[in-house]
């Protein structure tokens, strides 16, 4: 009896999660229902944990005896990890949340993959399509998670050079193979038809840390650049375990919630290889080559650095100007200070707009988030494929804190690793401003030749001091109704 | 009565199959500008797997196992709790810039409106 109500109660409560979670992703197609969406997914994930506890009523007679524990060892663990990551996730740096996202991902692949383990640890029997399903679960979310730590890892700048070994490739090939064969055997021994040559807890043991490594290994190779595709295809893969455990589980919310996901992150990096003019395919498996260093010396002109103050009164009397914020904008969290600035601009009759490359930054849209953040209105930010176009038009393009996304040799350079990839045509204002804190290379570690055209000067410093100087520079004009 | 589930077999690939079609369709017309916020928030979404992981805990019988199952609702605790907060937060930013023009935003395209804020930016100049 207890166990009929149990199961219709986590039932009941299962099926209202799986809708509210769907629907709360569908109320994130605005900014304006956006939060509540966010809000209904949380109901109803917080139902399905809180419903999940009535399992405790539906073990078997061999679980029966560690319930007591069991039910202690869950409950503390939800709260630790509940706690430590509600602590992490408020206080985590709005610069710094793609890393968030990578390794609260990480965890979840780690989730699916711990899940697989205790069911392949466990002394139950599985036929065949089961235990295939559990073994696919693991390795992939064995791979996400040790992939988004190497995600991580590379964008706190932990690991800062990508790994380049000859026939790396080779081996990874190899090493997923070699998985997918020892799977292939564990599902042969299991179901009976022969004697395994180990003990089955190391054949799992095996599996699991090649699939470790498969992550790491394939994650090494890929540059930082690229790293908001790769963890978009982590997210990916964890919703596609997360999806595969639940069968195993038999938990129709689970496979709905992982499927979503699975589907959404596949077309989110489909989005994001589209934005750079790359496959994903490319993306994953073909690595960034060292830069070549001859380039250098095939560069016409030189650099020539203005004061900040210089080119903010220059854009003071200019008709338009368009930003081009990139990754720098946000280190120095001075995208308050550049709203300032462009205020003061309008004021002044400067017509201002946002150009936002889909990869600015260390996430796609994570521009939008951080202007977003510092109040400016949505009509101004403008995405690339709208707004190329009117950079012949402008009287000075702003590009701040970005680098790579308006490297002209994206466009001619057949040698340039980032060769085809769209960029904001920021060469093609009459006048370019460059806002940058040194003369170092972007994140791709390629020269960008736009630095040495006839039209750009650069402005040394940080982004968010510059902005402060040049909103000095202009306040120091007087009143914009003096001016002409 | 009995309440278990079963799905299996072609069930199992039909759920994911009009699961994977709706996950498609509904992030599809997302705006670029949301996405961050979104890759976000579908990280939070398959958070679900701690409820999984509960269960697993729940039905183990070895210390390995409960090790093992611990660890699965330690990461998926953290996975949901973590996911949400950023999410959330990454939101609310958008929320404080007070504009209603949701309505006009279609996938990667922006209304083309040229004109600068005046009316606006004139009381923002302070100091």
């Amino acid at each position: 009896m207890l166990i009929t109500l149990s199961q219709l109660v986590i039932g009941a409560v299962d099926l209202l999660a799986a809708f509210l979670l769907m629907f709360g992703l569908w109320r994130m197609a605005s900014p304006v229902t956006a939060p509540s969406g966010i809000l209904v997914a949380g109901i109803g994930m917080v139902a399905a944990i809180l419903a999940s506890f009535l399992y405790m009523f539906t073990v078997g007679a061999a679980a029966k005896p560690h319930l007591p524990v069991n039910i202690g060892l869950a409950v503390v663990a939800l709260l630790l990890g509940t706690g430590i990551a509600w602590w992490t996730g408020r206080r985590v740096a709005v610069t710094a949340m793609p890393q968030a996202v990578a390794l609260f991902n990480g965890m979840g692949g780690g989730a699916a993959a711990a899940i697989a383990a205790v069911e392949l640890f466990g002394v139950e029997t599985h036929a065949a399509v089961q235990l295939s399903v559990t073994l696919l679960g693991a390795l992939i979310g064995s791979i996400s998670l040790s992939g988004s730590i190497i995600a991580w890892a590379k964008l706190e700048r932990l690991l800062d050079k990508p790994l380049h070994v000859p026939g790396l490739q080779v081996f990874n090939g190899a090493l997923l193979l070699l998985a997918f064969a020892l799977g292939g055997y564990i599902v042969f021994v299991t179901t009976g038809a022969g004697k395994p040559l180990l003990p089955m807890p190391e054949l799992v043991e095996m599996f699991l840390g090649m699939s470790l490594l498969y992550g790491i290994m394939m994650t090494l190779p890929i540059g930082g650049a690229d790293m908001p595709v790769v963890i978009s295809v982590f997210n990916a893969f964890t919703g596609l375990a997360v999806g595969l455990e639940g069968y195993v589980l038999q938990n129709p919310a689970l496979m709905i919630a992982g499927m979503l996901v699975g589907a959404a992150g596949l077309l989110l990096t489909m989005l994001m290889a589209q934005g750079m003019n790359r496959s994903i395919a490319k993306i994953l498996f073909a690595s960034f080559g060292p830069g070549k260093k001859t380039k250098r010396g095939a560069i016409k002109g030189s650099l020539k650095p203005v004061q900040a103050s210089d080119a903010g009164i220059f854009m003071r009397y200019a008709k338009s100007v368009l930003i081009c914020p990139g990754y720098g904008l946000a280190v120095s969290q001075g995208q308050g200070k550049l709203f300032d600035f462009v205020k003061l601009l309008q004021a002044a009759g400067v017509i201002v707009k946002f150009a936002i490359h889909p990869v600015a930054g260390r996430m796609p849209g994570q521009m939008d988030v951080l202007l977003a953040e510092a109040g400016v209105p949505y009509e101004l930010i403008v995405q690339l494929a709208d707004i190329n176009e009117e950079f012949k038009t402008t009287d000075v393009a702003l590009v701040i804190g970005a680098n790579d996304t308006v490297n002209p040799a994206a466009r001619t350079d057949k040698n340039s690793p980032i060769y085809g990839m769209p960029i904001l045509n920021a060469d093609q204002a009459k006048k370019c401003y460059v806002v940058k804190r040194g003369d170092g290379k972007g994140y791709a570690g390629i020269v960008n030749p736009l630095f040495y055209a006839d039209c750009t000067f650069m402005v040394y410093g940080d982004a968010a001091a510059v902005c402060v100087a040049m909103a000095e520079a202009v306040r120091g004009l007087g009143a914009p109704a003096a001016a002409a | 009565m009995n309440f278990q589930l079963s799905i299996s077999g072609f069930t199992a690939i039909y759920l994911f199959m009009v699961t994977a079609f709706a996950g498609w369709v509904i992030i599809g017309r997302v705006p670029a500008i949301l996405h961050t916020p979104l890759m976000s928030g579908s990280n939070f979404v398959h958070g679900i797997v701690v409820v999984g992981g509960i269960f697993a805990l729940l039905n183990a019988t070895a210390p390995l196992e409960q090790v093992i199952g611990f660890i699965a609702v330690l990461l998926g605790a953290g996975n949901v709790a973590g996911g949400f907060a950023v999410t959330q937060r990454m939101l609310a930013m958008f929320k404080t810039s007070g504009h209603d023009g949701a309505s006009t935003h279609k996938h990667t395209k922006h209304p083309r409106r040229v004109t600068a804020v005046g009316s606006k930016s004139t009381s923002a100049q302070k100091t």
